[in-house]
């Protein structure tokens, strides 16, 4: 496949380059200008509002100062977390956590004053979060450059990480590039255009352009997260189900009918029929607060005038794969270094195993590592762009699959193709290897005969993000298959007994052939 | 999904078009944002916050909504104080005090502690 002859790039240059303005992103450039460096940031979306949280919030895991507190959460998410987790991460991430929402404090963000008199810190609104966070990015002095969905990296003659390039979807898909000393992914998880709420700018891109200069991804089994949303909406969020009875077509309670066991079996009956839930276990003195604390999860409910305290509501399972999942590019130095020198990784972008394991860190632990691996990776990157001797001479683009292509294939039956086999709970929620091997063989067709011809001109961003979502699903299913027992929220049907031989974490690498080795000293 | 821009409220800022993350929205020179691509709504209200002038309603459904329903009736949306719903909700624009002043997850937590135990999802 020969590279399409395109307008050249508008060209910038900046110490590091940040990709993607969720939390993780703009701590990352925030720390990366605070230390010196000139950072550029580029969404796919508007930073502000792009991304699962901006949508939805964070209920952070945020623990005080206090040694014995800090080792009791530890402990408990260790054992939740299939003991998959490093507790040097799980520190070091409650700390940076504690630091950054003293930050957000001192800022401005608007905490609330329960009936004591305390200023409670631990949850953060998305709309209200991110907004802060956009004005803090800029009066750091970084250039934010919106609707501007990176395509591929840019690496020097050792393959080291120089850049990105990507296109101004507003101005006709005008190119653009950005020559930096070093990049950081802050680019999401990948919840394959499910509409699971505020998850569509999350497509897996920089897996994607990490891989093709040799990154590891490490968890990526751990992605069979669903959220729970009303039949006719998006609104995955699962904190008010705590207080749902859910029922049958025949408006027969299941069994049983409420808490966790109550949201597996919905799970399984709504493979055969509708399943409906009411939340009735919600005494009428928290109505109130339950409302303050996520009005956009009342608000579609509000809106299809549902009183979902006193009518039955059918509910619906929506894939929310590596983002509330925890599978992600690995780390593997402290600051949040992947194995291709130049590149970082953040927030849902990076595995999440280290702090939360084969458990979904939801918007909690997520929301704590995405402070955290942010503002470290920034600072990193920051240093290894100053460290850099010569500046970068001649890079080369390191996009293949959706970038080079001569755009025969719409992406639009890529993405079908895809979602065919990661979305149905029956296949990726409840799992056995020979749906499994089913599926991993589809989805090899898909990216040996289809994602070949994604590409051209038109559309360009839709045809990169086909491409991620079909080398995320075949990791997702290499792992899946590799790990042959259940932990977490890795679930298989034909070995459901957890096995402590495989109390380790499995690397997933390549595109050509994926590969799956157990990590060593894990 | 966004279902109106109401030609009566817009004031032409961009504002919408500006912020939507998955880019549904076009511009139009000497006129009102146009839906250009609806199909990419993923429903999160973040126009409806963003819009100063609650000229923007989201229907709560995640497809576009059947002709004929109340969620494309502007002047019975506009009766029942269906524009800019979120934006209130969160307390944006001038004289309103932030919604998250109000933020109670702190004790919902408390409460869902034992929920999580048993629950890899929660």
């Amino acid at each position: 496949m020969a590279r399409p002859t395109r307008a050249p790039a508008a060209v910038r240059d900046a110490d590091v380059l940040v990709l993607g303005g969720g939390p993780a992103g703009t701590w990352a450039a925030i720390a990366a200008a605070r230390v010196g460096a000139q950072a550029v940031l580029a969404d796919k979306g508007y930073c502000g509002t792009s991304g699962a949280t901006a949508a939805g919030g964070n209920n952070l895991w945020y623990v005080p100062p206090d040694a014995n507190a800090r080792e009791e959460s530890i402990r408990r998410f260790e054992r939740i977390g299939g003991m998959l987790t490093e507790r040097t991460w799980m520190a070091r991430t409650l700390e940076l956590t504690w630091v950054q929402v003293g930050q957000l404090s001192r800022w401005g963000y608007p905490f609330p004053t329960d009936a004591h008199g305390n200023v409670r810190r631990s949850s953060l609104q998305g709309p209200e979060y991110m907004r802060l966070m956009r004005r803090q990015v800029k009066r750091a002095g970084v250039t934010i450059l919106d609707q501007s969905p990176a395509l591929e990296l840019l690496a020097d003659a050792d393959g080291v990480v120089s850049g990105a390039g990507g296109v101004h979807r507003q101005r006709a898909d005008a190119p653009w590039a950005v020559r930096a000393g070093a990049v950081v992914l802050a680019t999401g998880g990948c919840a394959f255009l499910s509409g699971a709420l505020g998850c569509n700018p999350d497509t897996g891109d920089g897996h994607l352009m990490a891989a093709e200069l040799g990154a590891e991804m490490s968890g990526m089994e751990f992605s069979a997260a669903y959220g729970m949303a009303p039949a006719f909406g998006s609104q995955t969020k699962g904190r008010m189900y705590q207080f749902a009875r859910y029922y049958r077509a025949d408006h027969s309670p299941l069994d049983p009918p409420s808490g966790p066991a109550g949201r597996s079996a919905a799970c399984r009956t709504a493979l055969e029929g509708p399943v409906y839930a009411r939340l009735e276990l919600a005494p009428p003195e928290i109505h109130e607060a339950m409302r303050w604390a996520q009005p956009n999860f009342f608000l579609p409910f509000d809106k299809a005038g549902i009183d979902p305290f006193t009518d039955l509501f059918e509910i619906r399972f929506v894939c929310e794969g590596t983002v509330r999942g925890t599978g992600g590019i690995a780390v593997n130095g402290d600051g949040c270094e992947t194995t291709v020198p130049g590149l970082y990784a953040a927030g849902d972008a990076a595995t999440r195993e280290l702090v939360t394991g084969s458990r979904s860190g939801g918007g909690s632990h997520n929301g704590a590592w995405a402070m955290s691996s942010g503002t470290l990776a920034g600072r990193a990157a920051a240093l290894f762009a100053r460290r850099r001797v010569a500046g970068p001479g001649d890079l080369h683009p390191a996009g293949r699959a959706g970038v080079i292509g001569a755009g025969a294939m719409p992406p639009g039956e890529v993405i079908g193709n895809v979602q065919a086999e990661v979305l149905p709970p029956a296949k990726n929620m409840f799992r056995a290897a020979d749906v499994l091997r089913r599926s991993a063989a589809r989805l090899e067709q898909v990216w040996t005969d289809q994602v070949p011809q994604l590409g051209g001109d038109r559309g360009r961003q839709r045809a990169r993000e086909a491409a991620a979502l079909a080398a995320h699903a075949r990791w997702m299913y290499a792992a899946a298959l590799s790990r042959e027992e259940s932990r977490g929220m890795h679930q298989r049907d034909d070995c459901s007994a957890t096995d402590p031989a495989q109390t380790r974490r499995l690397r997933v690498s390549g595109l050509k052939t994926v590969l799956v080795v157990p990590e060593t000293g894990s | 999904m966004i279902e109106i821009i109401s030609a009566a409220a817009c004031i032409d800022c961009g504002k919408c078009v500006e912020i939507c993350p998955t880019n549904v929205f076009d511009a139009v020179p000497g006129g009102h944002p146009v839906i250009a691509r609806q199909a990419d709504c993923q429903t999160c209200f973040m126009c409806e916050a963003y819009c100063p002038v609650d000229a923007l309603f989201v229907a709560p459904c995640s497809s576009p909504a059947p002709p004929g329903t109340v969620f494309t009736d502007e002047a019975r949306l506009a009766a029942d104080g269906r524009f800019g719903e979120y934006r209130r909700w969160i307390g944006w624009g001038s004289g309103r005090r932030p919604g998250s002043l109000r933020d109670r997850n702190a004790e919902l937590t408390e409460l869902a502690d034992p929920y999580l135990e048993g629950n890899p999802l929660a």
